[in-house]
């Protein structure tokens, strides 16, 4: 028995499973718009455009999921800052809590700063402050320093997520160094499937679309592979797929989220809304099939 | 640092009447749970069970009968071990968990946000969240009482003087000299959990005489830091970044060739409505 088994569960669910799935689709439609907005071409931007709007409302909502999971969410400044000795930083280079409150800060910005210059670019700014930053977000240089920030952030936020599992006691989530990848790649084909169900209707054109068709089968293809090295590491404790959570990952998440979109070519919007059901419930299935198991537990007669 | 203070408990003797967990409830003014109406476990005479945020002694009772009249009961109080290295002080992101002076491990509930982190770090599961409080918490090893030079709540009460308070270098003295004397009677299996400095998490503060396995008791055989999947996982998160970003490149680039050829190959894409 894998010594994981004597750890308790953190209770980490229904605020913790939205917060790791919407993280990682925004952190990979920012990465991708940035991908584009430093070497694509004209006829991209509008998939740039919906690709920092969906990080911006994505990085708050998550920075939303995961205040109100804490058990004091007025304390979130102390992942930040000292409480004691404001304002002096608290930053830990191995805690991946504390890392990522300051990437998910960083990638907040970065993506509320990109979706700003979008909608300047849009005439959809009202307020004259916004109007300010959105204008200033025009100039190339500064749009495309945030957008390799940002690019950088979004990344790092859909990996970080699972990196932060696997740096538990906890069993699956400790027993894999494989849950970061996985949740990174994941990220990467869940935001690009909400690219394109969106992206078409900010004027994005056929020609444009197909690079992102086409980056989005070969993100399936790596999340497949990944999730194939997860499950192969956990072998020494695969009793624990032996259940409800072991159906929902290879119906769910390989089934409904990977080999039905790879086969759908001649249908893109349809299969991109089971790639994001794929994405959800694979954060669903892996959270859960852990927090389901109690410490371990001495009945009488053992 | 004032020297290094902890637990030795000694199961052998320990006889399953829970005064430690009384004495701790009781001093660290802990809650009742589900309004102070105790369910029964239903499977135990244990009906605490277990270790958490309103718990912070637990006692466990391994009932090892096969049959009504064969079998043995062992009876261990368990409780925060105060490790050396600490997984939960480690992972937690508001700096709540630190080291004191006695070289043990506390949560300040002042600071502490409630994420959790803690909890899933700890490889003996032994903190979880005070519902009361909305912090997560576990034994002190009463550092107040330790402050002014008392012992804390739980040894001082424990009748038979299985739960020993003192400097852990004198109980690693006297913890030894017990497992000695109880091989001699005849207990081959005696052994000592968590004494050795050496060992993992570098010894533990709160450390255990047994006599079965670890395992049997609730215990890891190895604990150890989550830390040690941070490299790994990073490194592999990483590369798929690398494996991602050059996919999307190389997507982009045939794209720009299709293009110039002329051609509109390559995608297998239709409009996405």
């Amino acid at each position: 028995m894998s010594d994981t088994f004597f750890s308790a569960p953190p209770h980490w669910t229904w605020f913790i499973i939205p917060y790791f799935f919407i993280g990682g689709l925004a952190g990979g439609a920012y990465f991708l718009a940035a991908i584009l907005d430093w070497f694509g071409q004209p006829a991209h931007r509008p998939i740039i455009r919906s690709g920092y709007r969906i990080a911006a409302v994505g990085a708050i909502l998550s920075g939303f999921f995961l205040t109100i999971d804490l058990g004091r969410p007025l304390r979130f400044w102390h992942m930040l800052f000292q409480s004691e000795n404001f304002p002096a930083i608290i930053f830990k280079t191995f805690s991946p809590i504390s890392f990522g409150a300051w990437a998910i800060l960083l990638f907040g910005l970065c993506s509320v700063l990109s979706a700003l210059g979008v909608m300047f670019e849009d005439g959809r700014l009202g307020n004259r402050t916004l109007r300010a930053v959105g204008h200033a977000m025009q100039g190339r240089a500064i749009a495309k320093f945030v957008a390799a920030i940002g690019g950088l952030c979004g990344f790092f936020v859909a990996g970080y997520t699972g990196v932060l599992l696997s740096v538990t006691n906890r069993p699956i989530w400790a027993d894999s160094p494989w849950l970061g990848a996985l949740f990174l790649v994941s990220g990467a084909s869940t935001g690009a499937a909400a690219l394109i169900l969106l992206a078409p209707g900010r004027g994005a054109t056929e020609q444009a679309m197909r690079w992102l068709t086409s980056f989005d089968r070969n993100a399936l293809l790596v999340e497949l592979l990944v999730l194939v090295l997860f499950v192969a590491s956990l072998w020494s404790i695969r009793q624990v797929w032996l259940g409800f959570w072991g159906f929902v990952l290879l119906v769910g998440v390989v089934g409904f989220g990977i080999i039905a979109p790879l086969r759908m070519h001649a249908r893109p919007a349809q299969a991109a809304r089971l790639v994001l059901l794929g994405g959800f419930l694979l954060r669903v299935a892996t959270i859960l099939a852990s927090e389901g198991i109690e410490r371990y537990h001495m009945a009488a007669g053992t | 640092m004032a020297e290094a203070m902890g637990f030795f408990t000694d199961t052998t003797i320990c006889i399953g009447c829970k005064a430690c967990e009384v004495a701790c409830k009781n001093w660290n003014q802990l809650p009742a749970e589900n309004g102070g109406v105790k369910q029964m476990s239903g499977d135990s005479y244990d009906n605490t069970e277990r270790l958490d945020g309103i718990h912070w002694r637990h006692v466990k009772f391994i009932e090892q009968f096969d049959g009504p009249y064969n079998g043995r009961w062992l009876m261990m109080s368990d409780v925060c071990k105060h490790c050396v290295q600490a997984g939960c002080l480690e992972v937690c992101p508001t700096g709540a968990i630190i080291r004191t002076q006695f070289d043990t491990v506390v949560i300040q509930s002042d600071v502490c946000n409630g994420c959790r982190a803690c909890i899933a770090a700890c490889p003996f599961g032994v903190i979880d969240m005070n519902p009361a409080a909305g912090t997560a918490q576990k034994c002190t090893l009463c550092y107040d009482r330790l402050e002014v030079g008392l012992e804390p709540a739980c040894s001082k009460a424990c009748p038979t003087d299985s739960i020993q308070f003192g400097t852990i270098t004198e109980l690693r003295a006297r913890a030894q000299k017990r497992v000695e004397q109880l091989r001699a009677q005849g207990e081959t299996r005696a052994q000592l959990y968590g004494d050795d400095p050496n060992g993992p998490l570098g010894g533990l503060n709160s450390f255990y005489l047994l006599v079965d396995k670890p395992e049997v008791y609730g215990l890891p055989v190895k604990p150890q830091l989550p830390s040690r999947n941070l490299a790994k996982s990073g490194t592999f998160s990483a590369a798929s970044a690398a494996v991602l970003g050059l996919l999307a490149l190389v997507g982009l680039r045939k794209q720009r060739m299709d293009d110039m050829g002329g051609g509109g190959g390559g995608g297998g894409g239709a409009s996405a409505n």
